[in-house]
């Protein structure tokens, strides 16, 4: 009877595609991500990389260059906090296994073909094709780069062993400037092709369909009874 | 070689930041950012409009973001390697002359005249009698060949030589064990290390540069140069030190700018 009972609880509550955590993670850091873009476009205006590139004031956040600071060195920790929760939860459960390997060249080279012809199949949103795995591991990637040139940047001297990493404080400033670069890349990729098949938006909000019973690299339940 | 007076700056806002509009209309401005708030916290879409003044100015918001720069304070404090040398560079290396900056242009700079000068001092301090120009440039010098990093985001190498901050304020009886060293301007400037800071091998009270007396533009007499702050701590044109536990205010954390402003 508890077998029988416990057996279907797990039924009813398969694992969805995105779990209410990972869903909770992927908005806070697409927040935090949004600040840290505004507000440091705020903070580069001050002292240009590019003698032609200055951020329009609309598209900065803050006021000056102060206020740019404040937002940019509040939204680390909630970008910081949240990015070790989710790469904690990825490496934990599985996810990052499961959802991102393996990413073999063939195929990634296979499906750019195929996106540039339009044949791309996206039925099913269960699955990331080659193209996808690529750029979610990037981007954690950048990311992860990002934050750790971003601390060169907030301390040369005290991570001053840090920053010969980086070629020196200019250096890391240019990197934190292309790191940047990719995230916004990435970003007006990713959002045109959720945009393109809107129902992987609805299931970052919801959830989506249930994860399939694919063995792939799933470890097989246990019974009870054995 | 010209004097670098470099692009629109926080830095150098034409005349300040005139703070009587806000004064006049409080409580207009508290409702309006009532309302601006509201809209920001109603749905994520809203988020687009964090840009320009919409929300940064809002006092409810202004107290979280100031509150996360304190809690930065303390992060940078934990951070602080009392015992951990800047790297030093090269004289080849060394740019001269300084680059300018403070919060109104190099033209506006007033001289100050080292005959009528005083360094005086107070707090918690043994021995109060003011120094003279001539008593502070007899002191021993050490020299500083280190990177001077702006908050805005430029760099330089500079040269400064001095006496040792920690050297001198065991020389007056200094509390060391007090909070903070403050420091008061010529131009009405303010500014405040914290003791860790103030104690590290590399802050000195620096009298020359490159060898030679600090040029009017860069603090002379007497400045403030410590490599493991921003450019921005490193008060120019010191009139007066105190030792305090006491929290003085400083120039720019009043304006937002963080107080501890580590590198």
């Amino acid at each position: 009877m508890t077998d029988a009972l416990s057996v279907k609880s797990t039924e009813r509550h398969r694992r969805k595609l995105h779990p209410a955590a990972l869903r909770a993670m992927h908005w806070i850091n697409a927040v935090a991500m949004i600040i840290l873009i505004g507000s440091g476009w705020k903070i580069y205006n001050d002292e240009v990389l590019f003698g032609w590139l200055h951020f329009p004031d609309w598209m900065t956040i803050g006021i000056y260059a102060q206020h740019g600071l404040q937002w940019h060195f509040f939204a680390m920790w909630v970008l910081m906090i949240n990015g070790l929760c989710y790469l904690a939860y990825g490496f934990y459960t599985g996810r990052f296994r499961r959802k991102l390997l393996p990413i073999w060249p063939s195929a990634v080279l296979a499906d750019i073909r195929n996106a540039i012809r339009f044949k791309l199949a996206h039925d099913d949103i269960l699955h990331y094709n080659a193209v996808q795995k690529t750029l979610y591991a990037g981007i954690i990637f950048v990311i992860t780069i990002q934050v750790i040139s971003g601390w060169v940047i907030w301390k040369p001297i005290q991570l001053s062993e840090l920053t010969s990493w980086f070629f020196g404080f200019q250096g890391a400033r240019l990197i934190h400037f292309f790191g940047m670069t990719g995230i916004v890349l990435f970003l007006v990729v990713h959002v045109t092709l959720a945009l393109l098949v809107p129902k992987t938006i609805g299931a970052m909000v919801t959830g989506g369909p249930p994860e399939s019973d694919e063995p792939v690299g799933t470890p097989p339940l246990s019974s009870p009874a054995e | 070689m010209p004097i670098r007076s470099p692009s629109s700056s926080i830095f150098r806002p034409k005349g300040g930041v005139d703070q009587s509009a806000m004064k006049d209309n409080k409580k207009l401005v508290a409702d309006i950012n009532r309302r601006n708030l509201l809209r920001g916290t109603v749905s994520l879409g809203a988020l687009t409009m964090l840009t320009g003044c919409t929300v940064s100015d809002s006092n409810a918001v202004q107290a979280v973001l100031r509150a996360v720069s304190s809690l930065n304070d303390g992060v940078q404090e934990l951070l602080f390697r009392p015992n951990h040398l800047a790297p030093t560079y090269r004289e080849d290396q060394v740019v001269k002359p300084p680059r300018f900056n403070a919060f109104y242009e190099v033209d506006d700079v007033k001289p100050v005249d080292s005959k009528a000068w005083k360094l005086e001092l107070a707090g918690r301090v043994d021995n109060k009698a003011a120094w003279s120009a001539e008593q502070i440039y007899k002191l021993p010098e050490q020299e500083l060949i280190v990177r001077h990093i702006c908050v805005e985001g430029w760099d330089y190498i500079g040269q400064w030589s001095g006496v040792n901050l920690r050297q001198f304020l065991q020389r007056i009886g200094a509390d060391t064990k007090a909070k903070y060293v403050a420091f008061r301007c010529a131009d009405d400037y303010t500014e405040c290390l914290d003791m860790a800071t103030a104690l590290h091998p590399q802050t000195i009270l620096a009298t020359k540069y490159a060898r030679e007396p600090i040029t009017d533009p860069f603090g002379f007499p007497l400045r403030l140069r410590t490599a493991t702050k921003l450019g921005f701590k490193n008060a120019k044109w010191i009139t007066a030190m105190e030792v305090t536990n006491t929290f003085p205010g400083t120039y720019w954390s009043e304006r937002g700018f963080n107080w501890f402003a580590g590198i």
